[in-house]
């Protein structure tokens, strides 16, 4: 059985919508970077991809694909904190922000395997 | 969309920090007043933040829940010749510690400054989203 041709597809908009999601995790973190008593959140990227793959491979191959997980969204945890300050906030600002950076850049990059993707499906369509 | 939220979010801290420069901004203002309105000296003021549910999302943005003032009294001088002096010729002025409330500034200023580069971020991001597959 051939994989459908947009199946590369799919698993890029579900890491793009994960990205996205851990992009907002780390807005508020720092966001709540004075807030006293804020434990610093992160996204369990991994098990989420994972989980992610494993719908989309456990179903017959005519199924169509669920969204992902259970809410379409991957599990929140706690970072454990490495200076905790003295009013309980977990938040290392340094971190948060190359955390942000890195997340941004893997969103840019998701985004140009995308692009490419299409383009290499445009070409085919158009069989030049 | 999520990343929508990054707005909200970041949003929120920006005008939580606008709000403690604010404060700032009164208690550097006052550092050298002797009598609040209230014929009493100035007492420091600060923020409480507080995590804020967002609505529609897991991640909490951040309020402003309160301002409490520093209740530690005033410095006292001895200048009896001054119209603010008491009985015994002290002056009490306000209880602003200029060198904590800089401190506070830069602190709510480099804040400030992250969260809008978050938004500037998210908005790129955006952006590129919507050019996606052209």
């Amino acid at each position: 059985m051939t994989q459908p041709l947009t199946s590369l597809l799919d698993r890029q908009g579900r890491v793009l919508e994960l990205l996205a999601q851990r992009q907002q995790v780390l807005a508020g973190n720092i966001a709540n970077a004075d807030t006293p008593g804020y434990k610093a959140q992160d996204v369990d990227f991994a098990s989420a991809l994972k989980q992610a793959r494993a719908v989309q491979t456990a179903a017959h191959s005519a199924h169509l694909p669920l969204a992902g997980g259970a809410d379409g969204k991957a599990a929140v945890v706690f970072r454990a904190a490495e200076q905790p300050s003295i009013d309980g906030n977990t938040v290392d600002l340094d971190r948060e922000r190359a955390n942000f950076a890195d997340n941004a850049m893997r969103y840019e990059a998701t985004l140009r395997f995308i692009n490419g993707h299409v383009r290499t499906m445009l070409s085919a369509i158009t069989g030049q | 969309m999520s990343l929508f939220d990054v707005f909200a979010i970041s949003g929120s801290a920006v005008s939580a920090q606008s709000k403690r420069l604010n404060v700032v901004a009164s208690n550097l203002a006052n550092a050298d007043s002797v009598a609040g309105p209230d014929g009493q000296s100035y007492k420091a003021r600060q923020l409480t933040f507080q995590a804020q549910p967002m609505p529609g999302s897991t991640t909490p943005g951040v309020t402003v829940t309160g301002i409490s003032e520093n209740q530690t009294p005033g410095r006292r001088s001895h200048e009896p010749a001054h119209p603010m002096a008491d009985a015994e010729g002290y002056v009490t002025h306000s209880n602003v510690s200029v060198v904590d409330e800089m401190v506070n500034m830069i602190s709510a200023s480099r804040s400030y400054q992250n969260n809008v580069e978050v938004m500037n971020t998210a908005r790129t991001l955006l952006s590129k989203t919507l050019q996606m597959g052209q």
